[in-house]
């Protein structure tokens, strides 16, 4: 039997259509992944459910939240951010995986769109990571976190969340394009802690140095988990004064568009470099 | 509108460079509907990069080329409607089963999902695969990861079809699997490029074989038609003792007027000869009056090592320093 496909898309909604109809036959792949082997994933959760564990009742006892409140509750913010910079690691896992065996040259061999590889990609990884965060959430209501502000508020706290994995995304992609192989991806795992650590995560800015704490306040991390900590109604975020502690919703927003506004351009650009 | 043109795979003058190395470099190829082309050549000569390039993976620095009549450049998008690709890698997913792998490719030909799943299970049927169609690919032997791959890429019976060293890294059964795969596709009249630096390999399965050195095509011609284009018989001396080889040879030498090959780890020397009859009667002349204990003399046809190294200078395993 010889098949042939439908005719190419002729008309710009007709090509639309298709490229959406491709991203989401890629989407489908990583879901039909996470069935197949759900460990990744699992994993991913359990290790942010440790370090709440581990941050709330090893360390936490010896760290003061400013201008009062406990520790638990300050913390979870900071560790819903965190698992949306951790997902960084499976964006680019995936991407290079792909590159290495050669699924990426199949793909672009194929008369598919080209922007469905990564289209596809983004909503998964979405996905994965909403998965992740609603399990984190479920973890801090059991260690006693609660929103203590309107539903809506907290509603826009999750989107802000989620804002900030579709920044890491683009920057998962751009930086998986430009890895040499999947084991590169290590230096990425090592070099999130160091981002992590530098904001305001785990401890408030104003109990580091003069500058690091200004360095970690300009940390896009810190926007995000001081901005969910307001929403959410969570204590110290303290306000020192200073520009950016005025504006943490706006920088909220801000950073994660810029980061988008500079890594989807330079992973187009890399996507299409391929072929130079 | 498709083109009218008679030749499935068309490159003229293609050049290709790296920041360091040149991969392709005045790359001329004309490949007639329904043949299976060797592109025979050592590791580095530009084969891949070719493949590359006429599967619309990588632009050309200059040249031009058609595939199924479309320009790889400016009709990519049409050139991919009509090549299927079998890269290096085995490009499957390793994560998802056989079926699954096919089901995908065959949505993102746009095949509605029942016939994508009825192509599917055809085409796992027709290599082998149905009995493990829903394992994951990761589990596959090599030659079956290879013949999955060779069946993504046949999900719309492509006309063209690109293989770039389909049986690398395969044992002898896997190879056997996948050169059946190949045999049965030429059967059914599909144009196939393969790429390989087996010599055997191309003499099996090509119906054409062009030869790449340094990327440009410097021979090409059906199989028989290379060998006896490069001097036609072949005499082989096999000595007793290795202390008779350097006799040997220039015994050979001045029958066949040409340098001889010596093997010293099976003493035998060979040369190309025109005259068979005469040269091995030389030969064997030759020999006993200069005393040399000969243990077998044989008359036989090149081997396309032979070949390549008649027109390259140099032997087919040998890595060309860019």
């Amino acid at each position: 039997m010889t098949i042939t496909t439908a005719a190419a898309p002729r008309t710009a909604l007709e090509r639309l259509r298709w490229a959406l109809t491709d991203a989401w036959t890629i989407t489908g792949r990583d879901l039909a992944h996470w069935a197949r082997q759900p460990a990744p994933l699992v994993v991913g959760v359990l290790f942010s459910v440790l370090m709440v564990l581990m941050f709330g009742y090893l360390f936490g006892g010896a760290i003061s939240v400013p201008g009062g409140g406990d520790y638990r509750e300050f913390l979870l913010p900071g560790m819903f951010a965190l698992t949306m910079l951790f997902g960084i690691e499976s964006t680019m896992i995936a991407v290079t995986t792909d590159a290495a065996k050669g699924v990426t040259d199949r793909f672009r061999s194929m008369p598919m769109a080209p922007s469905a590889v990564v289209v596809g990609r983004a909503t998964a990884d979405m996905l994965g990571s909403m998965l992740a965060l609603a399990a984190l959430i479920g973890c801090g209501l059991l260690v006693g976190w609660r929103w203590r502000g309107s539903t809506g508020d907290a509603l826009l706290a999750v989107g802000l969340l989620l804002l900030l994995r579709f920044a890491v995304v683009w920057v998962g992609v751009y930086l998986g394009l430009l890895a040499k192989s999947p084991e590169s991806v290590t230096a990425v795992q090592v070099l999130v802690w160091p981002v992590g650590f530098l904001s305001s995560v785990f401890v408030a800015t104003a109990t580091m140095p003069g500058w690091l704490g200004a360095v970690a306040q300009w940390n896009p991390l810190s926007a995000t988990v001081s901005a969910t900590r307001e929403l959410f109604g969570n204590p110290g975020v303290g306000a020192d004064g200073s520009w950016i502690a005025e504006h943490w919703l706006a920088m909220a927003v801000a950073w994660p568009l810029a980061i988008v506004a500079v890594f989807l351009p330079l992973s187009v650009r890399r996507y299409q470099r391929l072929r130079r | 509108m498709r083109p009218s043109n008679h030749h499935a795979v068309l490159a003229e003058g293609l050049r290709k460079r790296y920041s360091r190395t040149t991969a392709l470099d005045g790359f001329d190829l004309a490949v007639a509907p329904g043949t299976v082309l060797g592109l025979l050549g050592p590791n580095g000569a530009g084969k891949t990069t070719a493949v590359r390039v006429l599967t619309t993976l990588l632009l050309p620095d200059g040249g031009r080329a058609e595939v199924a009549g479309f320009d790889v450049v400016r009709q990519a998008a049409q050139v991919r409607y009509h090549v299927g690709l079998v890269g290096q890698h085995a490009a499957v997913d390793e994560i998802l089963g056989g079926r699954q792998n096919l089901v995908m490719f065959g949505r993102l030909y746009h095949l509605p999902a029942a016939v994508a799943r009825r192509r599917a299970d055809e085409l796992l049927e027709r290599f082998g695969l149905a009995g493990d169609a829903d394992k994951p690919a990761r589990l596959y032997s090599g030659g079956m990861r290879r013949r999955l791959d060779l069946a993504a890429s046949l999900i719309v019976a492509p006309p063209v079809l690109f293989l770039d060293e389909p049986t690398t890294g395969l044992d002898p059964r896997g190879r056997n699997e996948v050169w059946q795969a190949i045999r049965a596709l030429a059967a059914g009249g599909t144009t196939v490029l393969l790429t390989t630096q087996y010599l055997d390999e191309a003499d099996q399965l090509a119906t054409r074989i062009s030869v790449i050195d340094r990327g440009r095509v410097i021979a090409d011609g059906a199989p028989e038609e290379l060998k006896s284009r490069v001097g036609g018989d072949q005499i082989d001396v096999v000595v007793r003792g290795d202390h008779d080889l350097p006799a040997a040879t220039a015994v050979v030498g001045r029958v066949a007027g040409a340098q001889p090959e010596v093997d010293p780890g099976t003493r035998r020397v060979s040369a190309p000869v025109r005259d068979r009859v005469t040269a091995l009667t030389e030969v064997v002349r030759a020999l006993d009056d200069a005393g040399i204990g000969a243990e077998d003399i044989g008359l036989r046809r090149p081997t396309l090592d032979e070949v390549f190294l008649r027109l390259t200078g140099h032997h087919a395993d040998q890595e060309v320093a860019a």
